[in-house]
Order: C-alpha cells, then structure tokens, then sequence
C-alpha cells in the first residue's frame, strides 16, 4: 500500500497556524524535569516538536553554565516559548513575560497565573486580566487555563491567540478528564486550543487530539517516563493518530452488533 | 554573601538577593563579565527596569544600592 494517498496531518494539507505563525508540529513539549540535559535533547527530537516551552529564572551566580537551557537547546531549531510558572500574582506574572521577552526570541508567552499552590490550578481571573495587559503590549499570547467555557472564552475576548485548557492537573499523568468540555471549548473559539498538562501517555495524546483541538502540549509525561526517548517517539505517533483520526471522522457508535461479513451467499 | 575581594570594590549592590560590592565606574557590561555570564544569554533588570537593548549594557553604570535580577531560560514545562 501506498501511503501517499492520504494527506498527512501536519503538512500543508492540515496546516497549524497560531496568531499567523505556521507551526511544523501539533505536539509542543516542555523541558523540564529531565533525568539530564543529553536525555532532553534527545527526547525533544524524537518528539518532533518545533515548539519548546522554558522558565525564566534567576542565574545561579555560582554555576550558571550547568542550568541554562540555551546551554544545550539551540535557539534556531527549536521555537522558544516562555512560560510564566511558578507566578501567582498578574504583577510577578506580567514581570516574567517581560523579563522572557527582553531575552529577543520572540514575543511569544505560554502564560500561567496559578491560583493554588497545592493543584496548581489556574487563577482565570488573573489570567484574564494579565493575558489583556500583554496582548496590548504586543504579546502573542497563549494562555494556559481551566476546562471551563466562561473562561476560555473571556481569554480569547482578552486576545489570546491560543487557548490552553488543562487535561488534567499539572504533572499528575491522569489524561484528560473532561472531554466534553474540551469539545465544549473547541467548538465555541475561534483561536486554536492546544491542552496543555496532564497527558500521562499515548492513548491520552490520541483521544486529546481526537476532540479535535489543534495541539498537545506536555512535559511530565515525557520527562518521567522510564524511558523518555521511546515515550516522546510513542507521542509523537499518537498526536498525529489523533489527529488523523479527528480528521477521518470516526463512525458512529451503535448499542448492537452489525455484521461485518455478508449475510447472504451462507451455507444451507 | 558573596563580596568581591578586591579593595577598590566599594560600590554595594544587591545581585539576585545577594549582597556583592564592585568598584567604581563598573558598568552592567562589566558585572556580567566579572559573573563569566554571556550577555546574550541572560537577561538583566536593574532596579525593576527590564534592560531590553543590550546595546545599552556597558552604557550604565553601577550605583550603590542598585538592585539586579539576572535571569535566564531553564527548563520548564
């Protein structure tokens, strides 16, 4: 079987396009939690992902060279995308942006205002209100929220060029746990919605993408597999079956049986 | 915490919440190259403004009292 016959999910057939921005892949990964830098690397690249999310953080004045990720990531590979974690406040959120901006990447944000410290939940009201001061301020920003409609769509009001509902809660590996509301949020923006947080392995990527949304993104689910070379590999196939499979429609459910095989031409 | 030897390094300064001394006349430039940091690779606030145009580094002087945050990329989800 030829396998040019069906046009592949993320090529200029199925074209992912964020705030005008053409995106190589709909699987964006995180660097963090790594067992080391060499594995990272090397599980970023069997991932496929164009897009690689990084924490700005205060230089370790005693051995800064170790922590950099530029260190070890090359800038012109890979599409840096800051992440504002670990802010609770809009002020200390706006502050990271800035600060993740003056580093002349790009004027991208994966915005974050966590609300509670024990789920990591987000603080849609203060990510509401951040994502309006650094959309006028130029930033593209892609804001990392609840599974909740209201707030989605108050984001995509704020003008945010993406909108990122959580699977689940960050790092628990528990897939997602709402599927009709992902869909929910789908069908109602406009702007793409890349779920982002709490994919624990592949089948989650795949019945993520089958809702329909345009991107996954994940970090835990690679970095704390036993092997994250094989997991990001294993991911990345899942993204694109989802995909696919959103794309194919599936057929539809049905309580009884139906035939495979024909039911005349038996023998008497 | 960490203070600079040197004798003429009378100008204190705060640097990502540690007490340093440098001397007189050192620039942000300067500070980053004592650090070994590479200026494109980190970014600075100095007394909470964001120095976007790193043109302007060896431009500014060190004040005492000053306030420095010196941040980079790491990894993060």
């Amino acid at each position: 079987m030829t396998g040019t016959l069906v046009p592949q999910a993320g090529t200029a057939l199925d074209p992912f396009v964020i705030g005008g921005r053409s995106f190589a892949s709909r699987l964006m990964v995180g660097t963090g939690k790594y067992r080391s830098n060499d594995e990272m690397v090397r599980a970023i690249t069997a991932s496929g992902a164009e897009v690689v999310t990084v924490a700005v953080r205060r230089v370790n004045l005693d051995r800064s060279k170790e922590e950099g990720v530029l260190h070890h990531l090359d800038p012109s590979r890979f599409f840096l995308l800051a992440n504002t974690a670990g802010c609770y406040t809009v002020e200390d959120t706006l502050r990271y942006a800035r600060l993740a901006r003056a580093a002349g990447f790009n004027e991208w944000v994966k915005l974050e205002v966590i609300g509670d410290q024990e789920s990591l939940l987000p603080d849609a009201h203060g990510t509401i209100e951040a994502t309006r001061i650094l959309a006028a301020e130029g930033f593209m920003v892609m804001a990392y929220t609840n599974d909740d409609l209201i707030s989605a769509l108050r984001l995509e009001d704020a003008g945010a060029v993406a909108v990122m509902p959580l699977a689940s809660p960050i790092g628990s590996g528990l897939g997602m746990l709402n599927p009709y509301a992902i869909r929910t949020i789908k069908h109602r923006l406009s702007v793409p919605i890349i779920v982002d947080a709490g994919v624990g392995t592949a089948s989650d990527a795949c019945v993520v993408m089958e809702q329909g949304v345009d991107g996954i993104l994940m970090n835990t689910a690679l970095a704390a597999a036993q092997d994250p070379v094989r997991m990001a590999h294993a991911m990345r196939l899942a993204v694109e079956a989802g995909r696919d499979a959103w794309l194919a429609g599936r057929m539809p459910r049905r309580e009884v049986a139906v035939p495979s095989s024909p039911t005349t031409g038996l023998l008497g | 915490m960490t203070t600079q030897l040197s004798p003429d390094a009378t100008i204190p300064l705060t640097v990502n919440g540690d007490a340093r001394a440098v001397a007189p006349g050192t620039t942000v430039a300067a500070l980053l190259a004592s650090l070994d940091l590479d200026a494109r690779l980190v970014v600075v606030e100095h007394n909470r403004v964001i120095l976007r145009d790193r043109e302007l580094l060896p431009a500014i002087t060190l004040a005492p009292g000053d306030v420095l945050e010196i941040v980079h990329f790491v990894g993060g989800g």
